[in-house]
């Protein structure tokens, strides 16, 4: 098992005082982009995770394990190009931010300077075109500036934590509400009885 | 559970708890004897149902306690192509817990034909490779194999082919579903006339022996079972050797050598106890069987040297090592229009089973393969790098992701790889594993036969899925094996003591209480499919073994 070293928390105060039509709204509000019918479909569970992970009161989302808030506000920009968010939720939805910033003090420590090293790269180049920070430029700038890097070990570090963070099981973070396995039709139930797909029926 | 204090002299020491390990445990134990079965790995699920369910990433970067696999930065090993060459770090390792690599393993549980124990005589060898028959037949082995499927728990269809093994007595449980992969091989098959049966599989599929059916959760093959459906050493063999009362099973006791008294008899084993800061500790024993893997056996015995085994215990032929065969695999995949969910149920689906034969003039090369349908690559791992032909993150990565999730078919082929003297496992003079010991090296290149095997499946694999009617399909590359958990062939069997390790009851030829019983006996590797035939080996050689034992004298 993956020890983790606390209980990461969410972007926004979601806790307990808010209600339930608040929630809804400030939830719909956070999910810019995702279609409605998704949204619709998928509501029940994502309600039901966010009443558990969202309903705690001791923390932002400033209160990183590893990364600082700058840092975070990077990470999290990359991550949105990295995995975007379409019709359909992406890395910001999944909050894979919250897997990246725990995977980097659990198992993937060792990818730790790799990151810091990079993030200040990352910064550099970013101020080179006149942004605040990688966060601050505009979407055609990002991906440019992730193209130019994408073959460096910080970009991959990045890159592989986030689909980690997509796909890995909602307890270790990211894939909040289980967004990740729906978008690739994955079914977490237990069990499972014939047929299992379009041929074998 | 029974405990043993070192000093007491138990019959027997087995060390490795998995397809043979466990076998000889569970039945040397019912005969009557004292065992003490030393186990490097961690207890895992031993006798209980543990929940692995769905927790890809805790699989991926486990806890050194929950390690089911072993780990190449402390089980360090290096690798090689060739004996010219400085080898480098390697990656190979196994499973290593309590039930060994029958925990994780895909469970397929093929019998070997009954020529594949006399290769040689029935097609003749070819220059330069170590192909010889076995010193037992079918005929001899086939009543273990039917004791091993009752007894273990096999799921499968006796079909009427030549392309299967003739059998005694069918399968104790009706096979798994057909998945779509195998409906999409069924199809295929129809217009190409080949032969589909359903994998044959130590995974039950009704209630059997106080353990529940398959529930198809998917997480299969690399996952422990949840439910103790899969027919495991740790589930379906230990907890009855333990049952006895008279066996114990040492867990995180990782042996570094067996011992020999002046005669060159062994008396015991030394192994590290992690549960007391790697102290040493002796283990004495009348009989020493080693199930170690066919990796891992062979480095023990070069790692036992000793005056009167200067080379390596049992080594007198120079063999021990030699004739490694890890079996070769590649095969194609191909996107379909309708999803196959293929994550759900075993990942092994059904098998072609036309090319399991010899064919050396029609196809221009030795050996064969079984096909297997699949498909499904769990989240973490499809996302990492399982969509086919876009980029690897951005919008075209996501919409690719999306759009081929679930459709993907794959074949995989498990190939002969011929016996070479060349290939072998040996002590590497430099590297060091974590616990001071010399590194197991690999040695391996394929003879040029067993590539053209692998493009003759690879082909047939891009075949089979046109039409089967994938609209896009690619094939593998071309990967020489570098070793991994169906090594076998490293202490060969035979009836000449300059040629082969162990004879035709896995006794060490030049150790009369020492035996070696695993995919290391191994003469010829089969179709790559090797757990069956470890588990039929483990039964007869414990049937003679306990015969032996009860007259006093194992030098059998």
């Amino acid at each position: 098992m993956l020890r983790r070293t606390r209980v990461t928390s969410p972007p926004h105060d979601g806790g307990p005082g808010m209600s339930e039509d608040n929630r809804r709204q400030f939830l719909i509000q956070s999910m810019t982009g995702v279609s409605a019918a998704w949204l619709a479909a998928s509501w029940p569970e994502i309600a039901a995770a966010a009443e558990t992970s969202w309903g705690r009161s001791d923390g932002n989302w400033t209160q990183f394990a590893f990364f600082t808030p700058a840092q975070g506000a990077e990470v999290e920009a990359m991550a949105a190009q990295i995995f975007p968010t379409t019709d359909t939720p992406g890395a910001h939805e999944a909050q894979a931010i919250v897997f990246i910033d725990s995977a980097l003090v659990t198992f993937a420590k060792d990818r730790q300077a790799v990151v810091v090293a990079g993030l200040e790269d990352l910064g550099r180049r970013a101020a080179a075109q006149g942004g605040r920070g990688f966060a601050g430029l505009n979407q055609q700038q990002q991906i440019a500036l992730l193209t130019a890097i994408q073959t460096t070990p910080f970009f991959r570090a990045i890159r592989d934590l986030t689909i980690m963070g997509m796909f890995a099981a909602p307890q270790h973070g990211g894939n909040f509400g289980k967004v990740g396995w729906k978008l690739i039709g994955f079914d977490d139930s237990l069990n499972f009885h014939t047929p299992f797909g379009a041929y074998d029926v | 559970m029974k405990t043993y204090s070192p000093s007491e002299e138990v019959d027997f020491v087995v060390i490795g708890s998995g397809a043979a390990g466990g076998v000889m445990a569970r039945q040397l134990s019912q005969a009557g004897f004292s065992v003490v079965v030393l186990e490097q790995g961690g207890w895992g699920a031993f006798g209980h149902e543990q929940d692995y369910s769905k927790d890809e990433l805790a699989n991926r970067y486990p806890d050194p306690v929950d390690r089911l696999m072993s780990d190449p930065a402390t089980q360090r090993n290096t690798f090689r192509r060739n004996a010219s060459e400085k080898a480098t770090a390697g990656g190979h390792n196994y499973g290593c817990v309590v039930g060994g690599g029958t925990v994780t393993y895909g469970a397929s549980s093929w019998r070997h034909l009954p020529w594949e124990f006399n290769e040689a005589s029935t097609f003749g060898t070819m220059a330069g490779t170590g192909i010889a028959d076995w010193p037992i037949s079918y005929e001899e082995i086939e009543p273990y194999y039917t004791m091993a499927e009752w007894e273990l728990g096999i799921s499968g269809e006796r079909v009427d082919t030549p392309f299967m093994a003739p059998m005694s007595k069918p399968y104790p449980l009706p096979p798994q579903p057909i998945k779509s992969s195998g409906a999409l091989f069924k199809l295929a098959s129809a217009k190409l006339g080949l032969t589909v049966v359903p994998n044959v599989a130590a995974i039950i599929t009704e209630p059997y022996k106080g353990r529940g059916a398959c529930i198809n959760c998917g997480m299969c093959s690399g996952y422990g079972c949840q439910t103790k459906a899969r027919s495991s050493s740790a589930v379906a063999l230990l907890p009855e050797a333990v049952a006895t009362g008279r066996c114990e099973i040492r867990a995180h006791s990782y042996v570094r050598e067996i011992s020999v008294d002046r005669t060159g008899k062994v008396t015991g084993a030394i192994y590290f106890d992690k549960a007391n800061n790697n102290r040493e500790v002796f283990q004495k024993a009348k009989v020493v069987v080693l199930s170690a893997n066919g990796t891992e056996s062979p480095r023990l015995l070069l790692l036992s040297k000793s005056a009167r085994f200067p080379d390596g215990l049992a080594n007198s032929s120079g063999v021990v090592g030699k004739y490694l065969m890890s079996g070769n695999g590649g095969g194609a995949s191909g996107l379909f229009d309708k999803p196959l969910n293929e994550y759900k149920g075993c990942v092994t689906g059904a098998a072609i089973l036309d090319y399991v034969p010899n064919d050396v003039k029609g196809r221009g090369f030795y050996g064969g393969g079984r096909m297997t349908a699949r498909g499904f690559t769990s989240p973490i791992a499809y996302g990492l790098n399982g969509v086919h032909g876009a980029p690897n993150w951005g919008v075209a990565y996501k919409n690719a992701l999306v759009a081929q999730a679930n459709r993907k078919m794959a074949i995989a082929n498990f190939i002969t790889q011929m016996p070479l003297e060349t290939n072998r496992v040996d002590l590497d003079p430099e590297v060091k594993d974590a616990w001071g010991l010399a590194a197991m090296r690999i040695t391996s290149t394929s003879h040029p036969n067993d590539i053209k095997a692998i493009e003759f499946f690879r082909d047939k694999s891009v075949e089979i899925l046109k039409a089967a009617g994938a609209r896009e399909i690619w094939a593998d590359n071309i990967n020489d094996s570098r070793g991994g958990a169906h090594s076998r062939g490293t202490c060969r069997m035979g009836n000449d003591p300059r040629t082969s390790v162990v004879n035709r009851f896995h006794r060490a030829h030049d150790v009369p209480n020492l035996f070696v019983v695993d995919g290391s006996s191994f003469v010829t590797g089969g179709r790559n499919h090797p757990t069956m035939t470890i588990s039929a080996l483990a039964f007869r050689a414990a049937e003679h073994l306990a015969a032996a034992a009860k007259t006093g004298n194992v030098k059998i």
